[in-house]
């Protein structure tokens, strides 16, 4: 029975070596996996093909480095779908964090991918300001009122693809690549309700239940942790296959989760098993 | 007068807002525009706040030589180092209107190689812990626990492509039972129906509370009368 109290008490350590070994390993080898995108995800992406070209798009940028592996591949692949497309992209942040994040998008995706994108006519950096939802709740009716220079301090007046833009009523969609409040939920509480406008995108794996309360109606499509960003990239990639050695970041994301996912399920069936034998232990010398 | 000006405050803004919503006829539109943008440009000033705090709570640990001083030390060079650099904006342009994150500046660098890689590390530690956790207090003791424990499972596996890989095979009148399908069931039916009954209470609190705030019921916003 020796076994079977090592197997009720494995240390700690051992667990968080195992827990390395099975993101490290997989990386090392480059382990992918296919994904197959579900409905939820489709869904933005069907609204995203569905617009013509010139629609106007706002992407909030509303979290920080610490989930940018969830978060960073939504923002770039939305951002990615929406050039594509010839929509404009209007990026800003209601998270300080996420002007910075938006800057990664502009460096890896907009500027090397597409070089022929104007700034000021076809995207625009808007950049942070502090509020929260109130930030929302203002920006509903007059955007400019609090965003009168963009991200880099220029007029905002001096941008033609702002000419158009009074409020938040004025975007086709509102997108949101979000890990906490304010974010997406804000998103659909103070804009898309009450403006109808449609409101989609994606939050961390731990946010995602939150969410679904408000999918199909309120939100068009929700995009849950790596595996959403994973579903995301691989319907843009079936589509625009141009972008297949740039656009798979979550994708091959994958194959390391997949894996640590793996080795805590195991760590819970051998705790289980552990549990029911010792009770079983237990009953036996009571009944003895 | 000191208690009885922000709770008369307090009440017309509150009460502005939410006629807005229900009527959108002149001036409630403007005045909740109005007052949305007020709101934001206090909220700049919790930032202020916020600071001294921080920095009233650390001095006092480190002048009152508490053993954690060190780590208020710590604490205290980097937010004013970070402050300084950001409103100085080191390596960029200079004037209020210069962008303290463009490519270049100090700021960004301590964005880019010290708060980015300390976050991600915190954040990162969580799979440690969250297998370490499930390890130990995952046990099918109840049949509640044995119902959360088999749910666990199916979004574990469900939301990773291996949960296609293992049940992709089943025939079309058992499809219900695929991995991916369970899990997506999982999500849009038990959790959507528990998550409502949260938010339908969580929402009915908040109207009761701002209702009490509204009405000058709730005072403790205001501080303790002296």
């Amino acid at each position: 029975m020796a076994l079977l109290e090592k197997l009720s008490h494995i240390d700690r350590r051992i667990i968080f070596v195992l827990i390395a070994l099975a993101v490290i390993i997989p990386m090392l080898f480059n382990l992918v996996f296919i994904v197959r995108p579900s409905p939820i995800v489709e869904a933005i992406f069907e609204k995203i093909e569905s617009l013509p070209a010139g629609s106007k798009i706002l992407l909030s940028y509303d979290y920080g480095p610490s989930t940018v592996p969830e978060n960073q591949p939504m923002a770039d692949a939305l951002t990615r779908h929406c050039l594509v497309k010839g929509l404009k992209v209007y990026i800003m942040a209601v998270w300080a964090t996420g002007e910075a994040q938006a800057n990664v998008t502009i460096d890896s995706v907009i500027r090397r991918e597409f070089p022929d994108k104007v700034y000021g006519v076809d995207w625009i950096h808007l950049g942070y300001k502090a509020g929260n939802q109130g930030l929302i709740n203002a920006i509903f009716t007059d955007l400019k009122g609090m965003y009168t220079t963009d991200a880099a301090g220029v007029d905002i007046n001096t941008f033609p693809m702002m000419a158009s833009i009074q409020g938040l009523r004025d975007f086709d969609l509102i997108l949101s690549s979000a890990s906490g409040k304010p974010g997406l939920k804000e998103w659909v509480q103070f804009a898309g309700d009450r403006g109808n406008i449609p409101v989609a995108g994606g939050v961390t794996a731990v946010e995602a239940p939150l969410l679904y309360p408000y999918y199909p109606r309120q939100l068009l499509g929700l995009m849950g942790g790596l595996q959403g960003a994973a579903e995301y990239e691989a319907v843009v990639v079936h589509k625009y296959p141009q972008f297949k050695a740039t656009s798979l970041t979550a994708v091959k994301s994958m194959g390391p989760q997949t894996v640590a996912h793996l080795v805590i399920i195991f760590f819970v069936v051998v705790g289980n098993v552990a549990f029911f034998l010792q009770r079983r232990k237990e009953k036996r010398a009571r009944t003895a | 007068m000191r208690r009885e000006i922000p709770l008369i405050i307090t009440f017309i803004i509150g009460v502005a807002l939410v006629v807005a919503l229900f009527i959108p006829r002149r001036p409630f539109p403007e005045l909740d525009a109005e007052f949305s943008r007020w709101f934001d440009i206090i909220a700049v000033f919790a930032f202020v706040l916020g600071g001294g705090n921080l920095l009233q709570v650390h001095v006092d640990r480190i002048t009152r030589k508490h053993r954690d001083r060190w780590y208020s030390v710590v604490t205290l060079a980097g937010f004013l180092l970070t402050l300084g650099i950001g409103l100085l904006k080191v390596g960029g342009d200079a004037g209020l209107k210069g962008n303290y994150i463009a490519e270049g500046t100090w700021f960004k660098i301590i964005y880019d190689a010290v708060f980015t890689p300390l976050t991600a590390t915190m954040f990162s530690l969580l799979a440690f812990f969250v297998a370490s956790a499930s390890y130990r207090a995952f046990r099918a003791k109840t049949r509640e626990a044995t119902i959360l424990l088999i749910a666990a499972f199916i979004i574990l596996v469900g939301r990773t492509p291996l949960g296609y890989y293992l049940t992709f095979w089943l025939p079309e009148p058992l499809q219900f039972l695929h991995i991916p399908n369970l899990s997506a069931w999982i999500l849009s039916n038990p959790n959507l129906a528990g998550q409502r009954a949260i938010m339908i209470g969580i929402a009915l609190g908040i109207i009761a509370t701002s209702l009490k705030l509204i009405l000058g019921i709730e005072r403790s916003y205001l501080g303790r009368e002296k």
